[in-house]
C-alpha cells in the first residue's frame, strides 16, 4: 500500500523549518496558503505541548468501513480517496480516526485527508518525508485524544 | 454472523408489472425548497376523502410555541379532532414531523421523524419517535410536517417526489402490504437508479395492522452495503391500524441527495465541533460502555436481568436461568459486525443492527432469506423472556413478522405474555384459544398467534385488539376473576407496558403511570436512578425526577434527536460531574446543536420551559379526550407489587425485610396471602402520595389537571384549553 512515511528523526518539528509541508498541501489541495486546510500538520504531541510533531494521514482504512454512503474507498495502491459529491459531512470519519488526521474546516463540506500527492515531500527541507509502497503503515504518533 | 450480508431473497423482478398498474388519482406540482435556520415553513396537507393536496403555513407562534416534530403534530391533531372523535373517523390526523434540528448530519442521532395521531387502543394522542430517512428526505423536499386526513376508497400510495417537485397520490393495486416486501419494492419502483436509492424511503404497515389495534409503521431507509431497505418502526399505540384503515399503503419520498448542510444552520463549524467530539466518544468509549455499536440495545438484556429487572412470565419475575441464551452475545455474534448501522448519516452510535441470513421457518415468508433489523432490548425482553421463549431464532422469527406484519413489538410480547399467562391459570384453554397452547416458552403458538392477527382470524383477531379490551372480552365471557385479570394485565391508559419491571421502583411506577401516551420507557427511566443508586430517596426526589426526565426528554421528540445519544455513552469524566444521570456536557451539546441551527440561542434551562409547554398541552389534550386525569394514571397492580403468591415467594426474603422494616409489621406467623395484602395496602398508598408530589411538582391540581394560571405561565392559555382545564376544576 502507498502511504506518506514520515521520518521522526529528521522532521524539524517546526523549529527552524518554515512549516513547509502544511503550506504546500494547503496550496495544492485547496490552492490556498491557509494551513487549516492542509491534510498533513505540525501538531503538538500529547503532554509535551512545546514539542510539534507531524500528523498525517497512513491509509490506515478504519473510514472507510465508518463512512455511510461508500465515500470513502481505497484505491488499487491503498490510498484512501473521499468523494466529495458522495460526501454528507458526517464526520464520523473525523472522530474515528485512529490517529486524529482527518480534519473538517470552518466552510469547507468535506473533511480534509492526505491523498499521497507526494506535494509535501517536495517542499520538505529536511528530507523528512518520502512516499513509499509498503505492506502496511508504519503506526504514527497520534495527537492526543 | 451471515457469511454473505447481501444474500436475501428478491422481491423486485416484477417491478415494471406492479408499477403500470397504478392509476394516478391527483397530481399536483410544488417547488421543491430546502429549510432556512432548520425550517421551510410549510406543512403539507392531503385529504384523502377528496383527494385534495395544499400546502398550510408554519407560523412563528407554532415555532415558538411547538418548536416541532411531536409538537407540530399534537397542535394539528388538536385542531383536526374534537371530543367525540374516534380513531377511525376521517377526521383523525396523521401527522409525521421530523423537528428542525432533524436532519442534521454532524450530530449522532438526529434523523427522527414524530408521529402523531388518535390511537385505536387509548382513544389519547399517541406519539411515536422513529428513525429511517423519510423525515429528513421529507423536510429536504420542502416540508416540515406532513398532515394526512380522510380516508382512501382503494388503496393507495402517497408519493412526495422532491427532485421532480410533485405530489402524487396513486392506486397501487398489487404489491404486498407487508413492510419488508414494500419497501423493497417501492424503492426499486421509485428510484431512478442504484445510487437514487438512498434518496427514497417508504412508510407502511402490514397485513396484521390490518385487523388488529396495534398496528405499527415502518419507515425506511437503503442501507448501500447490504442492498437492502431497512426499517425502523413507530411502534407504540396502533399507528398502523389508523394508516391501514385510510387505505395507505405506502408513502414513498424521493428526496434530493443529501449534503450536510441543507439545514442553512446559523453556525455550521458550531454543530461540527460537537458532532465531532461525539463521535470520539463514541469511538473511544463505546467499547467500555454500552457497546451500542457491536450490539445495538440488545446489550441490556443481561443487565436487566442481573438487577431482577427482565420481565418474564408476564412481569411476575425479574430474571431467569436461561436469559443467557438470548444476550448480547448472542446478537453480537448474529449481527453483521463492521458496516455502518446508523439510521440516518452521522449516527456514529450505530444501534440499528441486522441480523442477516435469517431462513424463515413459518408463514406466508417460510423458507426466504431474510435481514432481521433486530432484535432491540424491547423485542428481546418482550417476545422472548416475557413469553418465556429463551431461543434466539424463535426471537428473530417473532421480530421479523411483527415488523413486516406491521405490529409493535413490545405490545405484542407484553400480550402474548399475557394470554400465557391466562392459558397457565386456567383462564383460557385450549378450547378457548381456538386450538393454541398457549403456554410458557411455546414459540410455535406465538408465532400463530401472529399469523392468525395478520389473516384476521381466530383467537390473534382477539389478541390483536390489545390487552384492554381482551381483558373486557374474556370477563363478559366469564373467563375469570375480573380482578385479577385487571390486576396481571400490563396496560395503563389501554396501551401494553414497555419491558421493564418496576415493582422494586416507586419512581418508575411513577415513570410508567404518569405519562401523557401510556407506559412507555421513553418518557422516564429512573430504575437505576431510585432502585439500584438510591440518589432519590424521598418523594420529593422521585418527583422531581418525575418533573425534569420527562419534560427532557420530550425535548428530544420537538426536536426530531433519538435519545440514545444522550445516555448510552457518556464522557469520561461524567460520574465526576454534579448531576451525572442529566449528562451535563452532553446537555450543553444539545443546547449548541440547537442554537447553532436554528440561530436561536437557548440556555439548558429553555429545554425545560420549550417541552413544558407541549408537555403540559398534551396532558389538556388527553382530559379533553376523556383521559387524563388521576383516575387514568393508576397502574395495574403487577407493575406496582407481588400479585400472586409465586410472585411474593420469589422475592420473599426482600418482601418480608420491607414488611419488617418500612411497614413495621412481623411477617412471622403470617400466610403468604396476608402479607400480599398488608403489602399492597402499603404500596398502593405509598403510589398516591407520589402521585400528590409529582402533580404538585408539576404544577397541577391534585386530580391532575394543569391549571389556568400553569396554562398562562407557559403561554399556553389559548381559550379552548382554559375551557377544558376549567370544566375540570383546573
Amino acid at each position: 500500500m502507498r502511504y506518506l512515511h514520515v521520518d521522526l528523526e529528521k522532521c524539524d518539528g517546526g523549529r527552524h523549518c518554515q512549516r513547509e509541508c502544511e503550506v504546500a498541501c494547503a496550496k495544492t489541495l485547496y490552492r490556498t496558503e491557509d494551513v487549516a486546510y492542509s491534510a498533513i500538520r505540525l501538531l503538538p504531541v500529547a503532554g509535551q505541548h512545546d514539542t510539534l510533531a507531524i500528523n498525517v494521514c497512513n491509509q490506515c482504512g478504519v473510514c472507510v468501513a465508518v463512512c455511510p454512503t461508500e465515500a470513502l474507498k481505497q484505491n488499487k495502491l491503498g490510498v484512501v480517496l473521499l468523494d466529495k459529491k458522495a460526501c454528507v459531512a458526517c464526520y464520523m470519519c473525523a472522530g474515528f480516526c485512529p490517529t486524529l488526521s482527518m480534519r473538517t474546516v470552518a466552510g469547507l463540506h468535506e473533511p480534509v485527508k492526505c491523498i499521497v500527492c507526494g506535494a509535501c515531500v517536495k517542499a520538505c527541507p529536511t528530507g523528512a518525508l518520502q512516499v513509499v509502497d509498503k505492506p502496511a503503515p508504519e503506526p504514527l504518533i497520534p495527537a492526543g485524544r | 454472523m451471515a457469511e454473505d450480508y447481501t444474500k436475501r431473497t428478491e422481491y423486485t423482478h416484477d417491478v415494471d408489472r406492479l408499477k403500470a398498474a397504478h392509476v394516478v388519482l391527483k397530481e399536483v406540482p410544488f417547488t421543491p425548497s430546502l429549510p432556512v435556520l432548520g425550517y421551510n415553513n410549510r406543512t403539507l396537507h392531503i385529504d384523502l376523502t377528496t383527494l385534495t393536496v395544499t400546502e398550510k403555513p408554519v407560523t412563528q407562534r407554532m415555532k415558538d410555541i411547538f418548536i416541532g416534530g411531536r409538537g407540530f403534530g399534537l397542535w394539528y391533531l388538536w385542531q383536526a379532532v374534537t371530543p367525540a372523535t374516534k380513531w377511525n373517523d376521517p377526521e383523525n390526523d396523521i401527522v409525521i414531523s421530523p423537528g428542525p434540528l432533524a436532519g442534521n448530519t454532524q450530530y449522532p442521532g438526529s434523523g427522527k421523524s414524530l408521529v402523531v395521531t388518535l390511537s385505536p387502543q387509548t382513544g389519547i394522542p399517541i406519539d411515536s419517535n422513529v428513525g429511517g430517512y423519510f423525515g429528513p428526505l421529507m423536510k429536504f423536499s420542502g416540508f416540515d410536517a406532513l398532515e394526512i386526513q380522510g380516508k382512501a376508497s382503494e388503496d393507495v400510495i402517497i408519493v412526495i417526489d422532491g427532485q421532480k417537485g410533485a405530489i402524487r397520490i396513486e392506486t397501487a393495486p398489487l404489491e404486498p402490504s407487508d413492510s419488508h416486501v414494500a419497501a423493497e419494492i417501492f424503492t426499486a419502483e421509485y428510484a431512478e437508479s442504484e445510487a437514487d436509492r438512498r434518496n427514497v424511503s417508504i412508510v407502511s404497515a402490514g397485513s396484521a395492522a390490518e385487523h388488529s389495534l396495534i398496528g405499527c409503521l415502518n419507515f425506511s431507509w437503503y442501507d448501500v452495503r447490504r442492498k437492502a431497505t431497512r426499517l425502523k418502526q413507530a411502534g407504540r399505540g396502533g399507528i398502523g391500524t389508523v394508516f391501514r384503515d385510510k387505505k395507505i399503503k405506502a408513502l414513498v419520498c424521493r428526496g434530493p441527495q443529501v449534503r450536510g448542510d441543507m439545514n442553512h444552520p446559523a453556525d455550521m463549524a458550531r454543530i461540527t465541533k460537537v458532532g465531532v467530539k461525539l463521535h470520539k466518544e463514541i469511538h473511544d468509549y463505546d467499547d467500555q460502555q454500552c457497546h451500542m455499536r457491536r450490539q445495538g440495545t440488545a446489550h441490556l438484556i443481561e443487565i436487566m436481568d442481573a438487577y431482577d429487572l427482565l420481565p418474564v412470565h408476564n412481569f411476575q419475575f425479574g430474571k431467569h436461568p436461561d436469559t443467557e441464551k438470548i444476550a448480547s452475545w448472542i446478537w453480537d455474534a448474529r449481527f453483521t459486525q463492521g458496516i455502518p448501522d446508523g439510521c440516518w448519516y452521522g449516527c456514529s452510535l450505530a444501534c440499528a443492527k441486522g441480523a442477516d441470513g435469517h431462513v424463515v421457518r413459518t408463514g406466508p415468508y417460510k423458507g426466504h432469506i431474510v435481514t432481521v433489523d433486530g432484535p432491540e432490548y424491547e423485542t428481546a425482553a418482550g417476545c422472548a423472556a416475557n413469553c418465556g421463549i429463551f431461543d434466539p431464532d424463535w426471537l428473530l422469527e417473532a421480530n421479523f413478522y411483527c415488523d413486516t406484519y406491521g405490529i409493535c413489538t413490545i405490545t405484542f410480547g407484553t400480550l402474548t405474555a399475557f394470554i400465557m399467562e391466562c392459558y397457565q391459570r386456567g383462564i383460557l384453554n385450549k378450547e378457548r384459544t381456538g386450538g393454541l397452547e398457549m403456554t410458557w416458552g411455546n414459540a410455535e403458538a406465538q408465532m400463530e398467534l401472529l399469523h392468525q392477527m395478520a389473516r384476521g382470524e381466530g383467537f390473534g383477531a382477539i389478541a390483536g385488539q390489545g390487552v384492554h379490551r381482551m381483558k373486557q372480552i374474556f370477563a363478559e365471557r366469564g373467563w375469570g376473576d375480573p380482578q385479577l385479570l385487571h390486576d396481571i394485565g400490563m396496560e395503563l391508559k389501554g396501551l401494553e407496558y414497555s419491558q421493564y419491571m418496576s415493582k422494586e421502583s416507586l419512581a418508575q411506577q411513577g415513570g410508567y403511570a404518569l405519562t401523557n401516551k401510556g407506559p412507555q420507557h421513553d418518557e422516564a427511566w429512573l430504575i437505576f436512578m431510585d432502585m439500584v443508586n438510591k440518589q432519590i430517596p424521598t418523594f420529593e426526589d422521585k418527583a422531581e425526577a418525575l418533573y425534569y426526565f420527562p419534560l427532557f426528554r420530550t425535548w428530544f421528540g420537538l426536536n426530531g434527536l433519538c435519545k440514545l445519544p444522550w445516555n448510552d455513552i457518556e464522557p469520561a469524566d461524567n460520574a465526576q460531574t454534579d448531576e451525572p444521570a442529566k449528562v451535563p456536557d452532553h446537555v450543553y451539546n444539545y443546547c449548541e446543536l440547537f442554537s447553532g441551527i436554528t440561530g436561536r440561542e437557548i440556555s439548558k434551562e429553555d429545554i425545560i420551559t420549550m417541552s413544558e409547554k407541549v408537555y403540559n398541552f398534551q396532558r389538556v389534550f388527553n382530559i379533553r379526550m376523556g383521559k387524563g386525569l388521576r383516575q387514568h394514571d393508576i397502574p395495574p397492580y403487577r407493575s406496582v407489587g407481588p400479585v400472586t403468591r409465586e410472585e411474593y415467594e420469589s422475592r420473599a426474603e426482600r418482601y418480608d425485610t420491607q414488611l419488617r422494616e418500612e411497614i413495621g409489621v412481623n411477617p412471622e406467623g403470617l400466610s403468604v396471602e396476608e402479607k400480599i395484602a398488608i403489602t399492597r395496602r402499603y404500596r398502593e398508598e405509598r403510589y398516591q402520595k407520589l402521585v400528590d408530589a409529582v402533580y404538585k411538582r408539576r404544577g397541577w391540581t391534585p386530580d391532575g389537571v394543569p391549571p389556568v394560571s400553569k396554562l398562562q405561565e407557559l403561554g399556553i392559555d389559548f381559550p379552548e384549553l382554559v375551557e377544558v382545564v376549567r370544566a375540570h376544576g383546573g
